[in-house]
């Protein structure tokens, strides 16, 4: 993992108010990767997320997507890079509830002018490709919360984005859901090359990526490197 | 600790020799750490020491070990016991993980960044674990979970321990 940075932050400061929520974050994501990022709730991880992403903009520090500053992009250039280069899946799935789920899952290429014959046909193999086949013309509330939460990987992936960002993507779903959810996310981001900054409080979670760095106080307090080898013994045995 | 009622729960469904039974319970149980001959025989010898195996006679002319062993009614009631009763949730790594950060604590060093390290070693371990189950049989599967949810409690410890630091560090009078 030694290609050319895909995403750099350097000394991300942000407040909300009087509240400091990034106080100097520092990070750097590689080409390809797939990268947690774990903290206590306030940490400001999020924070950070939705600055890598241009949701946000700092009030200090830069963020760089591939070597190019996007938080001095005004918020309609920003909104096209989401659109176009990035993917999103959030928690709740956020699906749109009025359309169906095929709808759903071609709506990033509907946005980004496809027409729409040609965004559902992107769209429909992502079904069968996250075993959810036969759920097409559902609607979101027909759905369980692992099937909603495939459709929305599927509507984050299926634009092909550079990067997709995913905050807590197993957070509503049971553990054996979630990790049939990372499965498919680790395998599928993996198979068409995207890279993934993925953010949980999750362990379980963190464990499907690369590399994982914790954020505390607003800064990045792990190294950037990966961490040292551990003794092999089984972890928890007596 | 468990070796011992293992190889008597091995016996109580068959009389075997040595060497079966330790081909037995490395197929089931050893997971890359064969149980080691010398062990298997101390073993065995305390199990017939008290009583809870008898040795049948030695069977001449079939190799150097033709011992065969058959677990006694005492035996069978410890095994009994054994499968019915918990594990007494005992300690496990985290006597070390408290020691270490209240000595870091005492010892004016920096006790966040001890815990950090932990906790990036306990994911890449999971990380590990995880990997493992994608390509292992259920056997294994379960055995990775058993493992990654005490990594799990271990992390949850250590986020807890990292919120309260500083009221540690007083109570210890660091």
């Amino acid at each position: 993992m030694t290609t050319a940075p895909v995403l750099e932050a350097v000394g991300l400061s942000l407040s909300f108010g009087a509240t400091p929520a990034l106080r100097g974050a520092d990070l750097t994501v590689a080409r390809g990767e797939l990268l947690a990022i774990m903290g206590p709730s306030g940490s400001g991880k999020t924070t950070l997320l939705h600055c890598l992403a241009g949701i946000l903009v700092p009030d200090e520090g830069e963020v760089r997507f591939h070597g190019s500053r996007i938080d001095s992009l005004d918020e309609t250039a920003r909104s096209a890079l989401r659109r176009d280069r990035f993917g999103f899946v959030f928690q709740f799935g956020q699906l749109v509830p009025e359309l169906s789920t095929l709808e759903n899952v071609a709506l990033p290429l509907l946005l980004a002018g496809c027409s729409r014959t040609r965004a559902l046909d992107a769209a429909r193999p992502w079904f069968e490709r996250l075993g959810i086949g036969g759920l097409e013309d559902r609607r979101s509330g027909e759905l369980s919360g692992g099937q909603a939460q495939r459709v929305a990987l599927a509507r984050g992936l299926v634009a092909q984005p550079d990067v997709l960002f995913a905050d807590e993507p197993t957070g509503a779903l049971d553990s054996l859901t979630g990790e049939h959810v990372m499965d498919l996310l680790t395998l599928a981001a993996r198979e068409q090359g995207t890279t993934v900054v993925l953010v949980t409080h999750e362990a379980r979670v963190a464990a499907y990526a690369d590399r994982l760095v914790l954020v505390r106080d607003g800064r990045v307090t792990s190294p950037t490197s990966a961490p040292a080898p551990v003794p092999t013994s089984p972890a928890g045995e007596p | 600790m468990s070796v011992p009622l293992t190889l008597l729960g091995l016996l109580e469904r068959e009389p075997s020799h040595g060497y079966d039974l330790k081909r037995t319970y490395d197929d089931l149980f050893a997971h890359g750490r064969p149980l080691p001959f010398g062990q298997l025989y101390s073993t065995l010898g305390r199990l017939a020491r008290d009583g809870k195996v008898v040795v049948g006679e030695a069977e001449s002319g079939a190799g150097p070990e033709r011992k065969r062993y058959v677990i006694t009614p005492e035996g069978a009631s410890d095994v009994e016991t054994w499968l019915r009763e918990p594990v007494a949730p005992e300690p496990h790594l985290h006597s070390v993980l408290f020691s270490k950060v209240v000595l870091a604590l005492l010892l004016g060093r920096d006790a966040h960044a001890y815990l950090d390290a932990q906790k990036l070693a306990h994911v890449q371990r999971m990380r590990e674990l995880t990997e493992l189950r994608r390509t292992a049989g259920l056997v294994d599967t379960l055995l990775a979970d058993n493992a990654l949810f005490h990594l799990e409690a271990d992390l949850r410890w250590i986020d807890t321990t990292v919120a309260r630091l500083d009221q540690l560090a007083r109570e210890v009078g660091a």
